[in-house]
């Protein structure tokens, strides 16, 4: 068993790196390995967005995220300073910021480019998916 | 093992930057996650490879697009203790650059030290 982490630099839909990075994460977890988390940065960050509304004949990437955090327990962390400046907000951040309404809602959650160092160092392979 | 491995690891995270300072954010966006890891303490080496070897030209402003500019943040790399700065010799070439006339002080490595790098990083991250 081997301990992957991903960063996903793609935002969904504009290129293929988003669908990679979901069907490697499903692969790892599916052949028994540890997925330790899914970092999302730059336009990955728009993996995030709550309100996706994809045609019904597409993939629906967003939901496939949640789903993969559901049933093998992986975190989706999303770098808070590429979400904000991205109009990618939680709750939180959305009071905060006077702003109505909130873009980004568990299972992901923002936090700092710190914790994308520290996945890195924690897995034995960081893949990294962008366009 | 873990020892041994400590040992000849000359960093924690090798940061690639092949991008520009404009037209995108991944050279800001890459030079972001290098001072988040060295403000938590890790060593940290950044690569400016291909036309991220232009980063380097002094003199570059923000511009009329209202965006900041790398400058300024290539500037606070020595405060975060960042001073392994690697340029790729080839590209230099390539855009007619000398390593002695850049910004920052930087050396220039070759292919045969390049591909030793990912070897003696922890982890790489490239943008």
């Amino acid at each position: 068993m081997m301990r992957y982490g991903i960063l996903l630099m793609g935002a969904p839909y504009s290129s293929q790196a988003a669908h990679s990075a979901l069907r490697f994460a499903r692969a790892v977890a599916g052949r028994g390995h540890r997925l330790e988390g899914v970092f999302f940065y730059h336009d990955g960050v728009h993996n995030a967005a709550r309100l996706a509304a994809p045609p019904q004949d597409e993939p629906h990437l967003v939901d496939g995220w949640a789903a993969l955090a559901e049933d093998h327990g992986v975190s989706l962390q999303v770098c808070i300073a590429a979400a904000l400046r991205r109009g990618l907000l939680d709750e939180r951040e959305a009071a905060r910021h006077g702003k109505q309404g909130h873009s980004v809602e568990p299972p992901f959650e923002l936090t700092g480019l710190g914790q994308l160092v520290d996945l890195g160092l924690r897995c034995d392979r960081l893949v990294t998916f962008g366009p | 093992m873990a020892n041994d491995k400590a040992q000849w690891m000359e960093g924690d995270l090798l940061v690639i930057l092949r991008h520009g300072p404009h037209g995108t954010s991944w050279l800001r966006e890459g030079l972001d996650a290098a001072l988040v890891a060295a403000a938590f303490g890790r060593r940290v080496t950044l690569l400016f490879m291909g036309e991220g070897v232009t980063a380097l030209v002094p003199g570059q402003s923000g511009g009329p697009l209202g965006q900041k500019g790398t400058a300024p943040t290539l500037e606070m790399l020595e405060m975060y203790d960042i001073d392994s700065l690697l340029v790729e010799a080839d590209a230099l070439a390539r855009f007619g650059l000398c390593v002695d006339g850049l910004l920052l002080p930087a050396r220039a490595a070759g292919p045969l030290e390049l591909s030793a790098l990912a070897r003696t990083h922890a982890l790489v991250l490239t943008f």
